[in-house]
């Protein structure tokens, strides 16, 4: 049965203008992500683009995910990414223009270019749902929160706990990849510290040659 | 009535397409990760709206999924880079050729 609800022939004016503004929020925010060269101005952006995708599902009655996505993108993801850019200390700025492989850029820009409009023109010429509805619940439109809870505790229920076996998954292979080894620790330990000690003294010798410089030159002055 | 489903379909199509470029033409491994998020996002879009057009809850709780699997996502993904940091002084994916031949 194909079915195609693309009815709404008229939407208010309203609606149109949040869509309008959420949208172009949207987009701008994605595209400075790209093209910002600082990783924060990046993380701050998307902030941005997740923000406007909240607001496009509050648009579209569900206000549980654009509440579970400012909490966790915008209150968890993108605070995460901010604490390792800094942590890390990589808020320098990247050198766009620098093409590392040749012709890599002009044939990502013509495959995407290609990706896109193609699918558009396909939702264009054809119909952009079909399938049968009322598959896993009716949204009825009814509160929200009810009908996701309801589905994910009957329907979903085995990936929903496979779901909470990989979040353990995910903590335990982030500690195991954040834990330092002892052994490499104590051979860059090794590694680096003659290097310190070596610099420690060729500042100390600069130092020392600039104040002999100057002594000098004042007792020449002198 | 509210807005045709096909405008949001063609804005999720393009955030997924901004999201891919920056995949493809950033060097900087946490933008790289950051574009990821991008096309995630439109592809949550897409799900909703359909969800909202078949008059089918599924698609919001596969959203709740997607969710799930981000985090876990960045939280290995940066995991990873911070180990990779330990070894080199920079995020650069050109700079990972170790099992280059």
């Amino acid at each position: 049965m194909l079915s195609v609800v693309v009815t709404a022939a008229h939407p208010t004016i309203p609606d149109v203008g949040v869509f309008a503004v959420a949208a172009a929020i949207i987009l701008a925010g994605a595209i400075g992500v790209v093209v910002a060269r600082n990783p924060v101005h990046s993380a701050l952006m998307l902030v941005m683009t997740l923000f406007g995708v909240a607001v496009m599902f509050v648009l579209q009655q569900a206000s549980f995910l654009a509440a579970v996505q400012v909490i966790v993108y915008a209150g968890a993801i993108v605070v995460l990414f901010l604490f390792v850019i800094m942590f890390l200390g990589v808020d320098r700025e990247e050198d766009i223009a620098a093409e590392r492989l040749r012709g890599q850029r002009p044939l990502a820009i013509a495959l995407v270019f290609l990706g896109t409009t193609g699918l558009l023109l396909l939702g264009e010429v054809s119909k952009w749902t079909t399938g049968q509805p009322h598959v896993a619940g009716i949204d009825t439109g009814a509160p929200n929160v009810n009908l996701i809870g309801k589905s994910l505790y009957t329907t979903y229920l085995f990936p929903f706990e496979a779901t909470s076996a990989l979040l353990i998954i995910a903590v335990v292979g982030a500690v195991v990849l954040a834990r330092r080894p002892p052994v490499v620790a104590t051979t860059s330990d090794d590694v680096t510290s003659p290097d310190l000690s070596e610099d420690e003294d060729a500042v100390s010798d600069a130092s020392v040659a600039d104040v002999a410089n100057v002594a000098d030159g004042t007792e020449v002055d002198a | 009535m509210s807005i045709n489903p096909a405008w949001y379909l063609s804005l999720s199509i393009v955030l997924f397409a901004i999201g891919a470029l920056g995949v493809l033409v950033r060097r900087n491994v946490l933008i790289m990760f950051m574009c990821v998020e991008l096309m995630l996002n439109a592809s949550n879009l897409a799900f909703v709206t359909f969800a909202r057009t078949l008059h089918d809850i599924g698609g919001q709780v596969l959203v709740f999924f997607v969710l799930v699997v981000a985090a876990a996502e960045v939280v290995v993904g940066l995991g990873i880079v911070v180990a990779i940091f330990r070894r080199r002084a920079n995020a650069d994916a050109d700079d990972l050729h170790l099992m280059k031949g």
